[in-house]
């Protein structure tokens, strides 16, 4: 005997993965893999089993359900760029700047918020619109608010013998912006990022932060801050510069080979600043792209 | 307006009907010197069939792994390898004790443990080394040996080995008495360089396999397969003759190959178990596993004259070598000897240390030496234009070396046509590519950009917010082939003979194709001495003489040479003799002109064989608020005395300047109290795609008539001054100082102050 391989179970759908799971608590599922398996390769996690997601048609399409997308948990990044940009701006930029083509084409969502690092793209987003994660087991399904979902560094609510199988985002009422800051200009892990929704009929602003954190945050008090609602004119520079310096103060970074606590909070104020100008440039008919 | 990715060389030759003996200099072929044909490792390299070291297999091999020390400092009280040797599957676990010859190698001076004796140096340190029947087993297993370390300080600082005189080597440069000059401007600045990894993509990686006559043969990526035979053949108690080794598929090298890695270990294990050992690292094994850049600690002080030239230049220069020798010793004599670049200056005070450290060990990469000064020359040439109120460019103009001239070491600069003069005055190639340089306009900003096309790139940061323009330039002087005295050679044979009918040359040497194209040089000159079309080569390994190292920009002059030699031997020989009575063969060991070593007093010498030069202008936009950085564009004119392979030749180019750009901004190896706190591709970054601008290339060709076709290695020079370039046009974007490489978001955002 030199090594023992691991079981790979392969579930033709969600009702059987979900019986696997219950019958195998201690199987990692695997979508993508763009995460987990670099950790297996690296022998930084030797799961005792693994789950085959790639087979489960429910969880690779999205439905329109009026006011949301439902997107199932094994939709690319691919697919949430080319096909949701226009309904969730938001969450499609932040798509855009997963890794490479490559790892876009194979990583997903769900394995996004399985994984929980504070650095997921795909959190702010979810964070800025209000998201709910739906999460499945033998048991029966249940849902998370996105801000209930994180825990602490890749840490989440997620239990043995459950699964996330969708994620369902508010569609866009309003301009939406995601910035990510990294030291490449692409294919890097964000050194701080910010997500930010507006909409205007329900007078309401959004934020999601990134890599600034033990978890991905929301700025609370930035979101309450008084906007000149159908005044446009009235929209300035100090507007957007203290929204930053709300979004800075909701921000929790550390120090690490990334970027320094300062320059994280420094570049959120920054990011929040332009963001806002271009979110409410953009409502009231300008580009804000 | 659009500009071309890069000048146009000369066209496609025509062929020409093969006849006899018909080869040499200025007799164009197909494929022959000047053109560019398919490499005979392309089609394999991008359908990915080509066998790279890490794809070898052999049957009923084992795979090897490394042991290797958390602590970048600790004496070994005991090491029980028991637990693994007791787990099914392990093949065997070697320590120190059971090295069968010498206990230590090294490229210049032995000092490295083949694995650690009673104490370790730096973090990653061998220690002992497993053999098992899978990878995953002998990764468990080597978790499994228990080994009692007692923690000792690691010793860190650079300056502070310096003050307790714990270097590699000091090298003192004295010419003329700079304290007796009168400035009319003098700028003073201390500068850092991170520690910059060669991040070869190919791990290392390689194959051993015991020989029937007690010897060992062994398969591995290597940039100088004759240097690695005479290291670890003592190691393993055995005669050279009994090792035989063959360089396998190369994934990149860039200095990272020079130093044993895999070789004798996997060799000891071979012979061990009487069994084939594989042994391959992941990326982070890798990123400890070979030496690095050294980082340096540089402080400059240059004065000049009312009329723009310079007085006199000072600077002492630290250099952390880490725990071991290394090429350190060597890397040291290039930072003293070309401390000041390629100008003229009369009085010099040079002091370079290769400091003894508990850092990773530091040794050959792209640049060796070059590297570290040019940023911290070129930085203060600007500086000083700056003081003195000049372009910078007339500035470098007014200092530049010409034909005669004599660098700080008392070098002359002879390797142009000595006949040649500009306006009554010698040849100054170095003016004439800066003129070069200024005639090519400075890109537009364009309207309309996406994003892509911004700093922060795809993270959508800017949308021009924040974002300024800056343009900088950069002059890299760099020596080329091995220098201070060192009897640099390289040998070819070449063997002619018919097959079907066919003439065909095969081509025997043992240089290392790490990636720059020189299987299809070696080609290329075969073809134009000896006007044959059919050209095949045989295995690169110790059968053949030694080549040297794929480094020091040589292998087209050296083992170019050397096949050139050969093929003028055959030549020769072909005059007087029919193929049809048999194969003709020669071979031809080419030396290059000798050299000195520096003085140790005064660093006086002729100690380099040749000098090429390359000048960059980097232009960049800058989001100033965020400090992210978009190299927009980078124009390069580069003096390569004659164009061998315009395709590989341009690969070269771009390829150097991108390691350079990868400096500027992004690439360090980061270490916390002797500590890599970064051995990984998701946090060591280097430039993409979306970081590399297209580049503008006007390429020169001033003849060396020392070198074979004239030609200058082309390989290290754009490494040198793209990175001061970029940094120079961040200057001008930011107006910020900007005097540690890395540049940082941090550095150039400090500067708000402290924000909430």
């Amino acid at each position: 005997m030199s090594q023992t391989t691991a079981p790979f179970h392969t579930p033709a759908d969600l009702a059987e993965a979900l019986r696997l799971l219950a019958a195998h608590p201690e199987a990692v599922p695997v979508a993508g893999g763009t995460d987990l398996m670099v950790a297996v390769n690296y022998r930084l996690t030797r799961p005792a089993a693994m789950l085959d997601l790639t087979r489960l048609a429910e969880l690779r399409e999205w439905t329109d359900e009026g006011d949301a997308i439902r997107i199932g948990s094994g939709v690319p990044y691919a697919r949430i760029t080319a096909e949701l940009a226009t309904v969730l701006p938001g969450l499609a930029a932040a798509a855009r700047t997963v890794g490479s083509p490559q790892i876009r084409n194979r990583g997903t969502l769900g394995g996004n918020l399985a994984t929980a690092s504070p650095a997921g793209d795909g959190h702010p987003p979810l964070l800025a619109t209000g998201a709910d994660i739906e999460i499945a087991s033998a048991r029966g399904t249940r849902t998370v608010p996105v801000e209930a979902f994180f825990t602490g560094p890749k840490r989440s609510v997620l239990q043995p013998g459950e699964l996330i199988t969708a994620v369902t985002v508010p569609k866009a009422a309003g301009p939406q912006q995601f910035l990510k800051v990294g030291t490449r200009n692409a294919m890097v892990i964000a050194v701080c990022s910010l997500a930010v929704a507006l909409d205007l009929d329900a007078r309401r602003l959004g934020t999601g932060i990134g890599s600034a954190g033990p978890t991905p945050l929301t700025a609370p008090d930035a979101n309450l801050i008084e906007l000149p609602w159908g005044r446009t004119g009235l929209f300035n520079d100090a507007l957007a510069e203290e929204f930053g310096r709300r979004v800075a103060a909701a921000a929790r970074p550390i120090d690490d080979v990334r970027g320094t606590a300062a320059y994280r909070r420094h570049a959120l104020a920054v990011c929040a600043a332009r963001a806002l100008r271009r979110v409410w440039t953009a409502a009231h008919g300008g580009s804000g792209r | 307006m659009p500009e071309p990715a890069a000048n146009t060389f000369a066209p496609p030759q025509t062929p020409t009907p093969p006849t006899r003996a018909a080869g040499g200099v200025g007799t164009p072929r197909p494929g022959g010197v000047g053109s560019s044909p398919t490499r005979p490792d392309a089609e394999a390299k991008v359908n990915g069939a080509f066998d790279y070291a890490s794809d070898l297999e052999f049957p009923g091999m084992l795979w090897g792994h490394t042991l290797r020390s958390p602590h970048p400092r600790a004496r070994i009280r005991a090491i029980d390898p028991a637990a693994a040797l007791a787990m099914p599957g392990v093949a065997a676990v070697l320590t120190a004790a059971d090295v069968p010859g010498k206990r230590h190698y090294g490229l210049i001076e032995a000092d490295q443990p083949v694995l650690a004796l009673d104490e370790v140096n730096y973090q990653g340190e061998p220690v002992a080394i497993i053999a098992a029947d899978t990878l995953d087993l002998a990764r468990l297993a080597a978790a499994a040996v228990a080994v009692d370390y007692e923690v000792l300080e690691p010793r860190c600082d650079p300056e502070a080995a310096v003050e307790a005189g714990d270097y590699f080597r000091y090298q003192p440069v004295r010419l003329g008495d700079p304290d007796a000059q009168q400035p009319a401007a003098v700028v003073t600045r201390e500068y850092v360089v991170g520690m910059q990894d060669q991040a070869p993509l190919g791990p290392e990686s390689g194959i051993a396999v015991p020989a029937l006559d007690g010897g060992v043969e062994l398969y591995v990526a290597t940039q100088w397969v004759h240097a690695d035979l005479e290291q670890l053949a003592p190691c393993l108690g055995l005669e050279p003759d009994r090792v035989h080794m063959a360089i396998a598929g190369i994934g990149g090298a860039f200095g990272a190959r020079e130093d044993l890695s895999v070789q004798v270990h996997m060799a000891m294990l071979a012979l061990a178990t009487g069994r084939a050992v594989k042994m391959m690292y992941d990326r982070a094994e890798s990123f400890v596993g070979h030496v690095h850049r050294h980082p340096a600690r540089m402080r400059y002080e240059h004065a000049a004259d009312a009329d723009g030239r310079l007085l006199y230049v000072k600077a002492r220069i630290v250099l952390d070598g880490g725990a071991y020798a290394s090429t350190t010793e060597a890397v040291v004599g290039n930072a003293a000897s070309l401390a000041v670049g390629p100008y003229e200056v009369e009085h010099v005070t040079v002091d370079a240390w290769g400091a003894r450290t508990n850092n990773p060990p530091c040794g050959a990469m792209r640049g060796f030496g070059g590297v570290q000064t040019c940023f911290a020359y070129e930085s203060q040439m600007d500086a000083l234009a700056e003081a003195l109120g000049l372009d910078p460019l007339e500035f470098r103009r007014r200092n530049a070396v010409a034909q005669g001239s004599k660098l700080i070491t008392g070098q002359v600069v002879d390797a142009y046509d000595p006949g040649r003069a500009d306006r009554g005055r010698p040849f100054s190639p170095l003016a004439d590519m800066l003129g070069r340089v200024k005639d090519i306009p400075v890109p537009a900003v364009p309207v309309g950009r996406d994003i892509v096309d911004l700093p922060g790139g795809t993270g959508n940061t800017t949308h021009g917010e924040g974002v300024r323009r800056g343009v900088g330039y950069g002059v890299g002087l760099k020596n080329v082939c091995y220098s201070e005295g060192f009897d640099d050679y390289s040998t070819a044979s070449v063997r002619l003979e018919l097959v079907d009918g066919a003439t065909v040359a095969y081509l025997h040497t043992a240089a290392a194709e790490v990636g720059q194209g020189h299987w299809s040089l070696q080609a290329q000159i075969a073809r134009t001495e000896l006007g044959v079309d059919r050209v095949e080569l045989l295995p690169n390994d110790t059968k053949a003489g030694s080549a040297g190292s794929s480094s020091a920009s040589r292998q087209s002059y050296m083992t170019g040479g050397a096949v050139k030699a050969a093929c003028e031997a055959v030549r020769e020989l072909w005059r007087d003799r029919d193929l049809a009575d048999g194969p003709i063969e020669a071979t031809r060991v080419f030396r290059h002109r000798a050299t000195k070593p520096m003085d140790p007093v005064t660093g006086q010498g002729e100690s380099h064989v040749q000098l090429a030069l390359c000048v960059h202008r980097a232009t960049v936009d800058v989001d100033v608020e965020l400090g992210l950085v978009k190299v927009v564009d980078l124009t390069c004119v580069q003096d390569v005395g004659k164009i061998m392979n315009p395709v590989a030749l341009e690969g070269q180019i771009h390829g150097g300047s991108a390691q350079g750009l990868g400096l500027a901004v992004m690439e360090e190896m980061i270490t916390r109290d002797g500590r890599v706190m970064n051995a990984s591709f998701t946090d060591y970054l280097i430039p993409t795609i979306l970081d590399m601008p297209r580049m503008r290339l006007r390429i020169v060709e001033n003849a060396d008539p020392e070198a074979p076709y004239g030609l200058r290695g082309a390989g290290e020079p754009p490494t040198l001054s793209s990175t001061p370039a970029i940094v120079a046009a961040i200057r001008d974007a930011t107006g910020l100082p900007l005097n540690q490489i890395p540049v940082r978001p941090e550095h150039l955002t400090a500067h708000f102050g402290r924000q909430p």
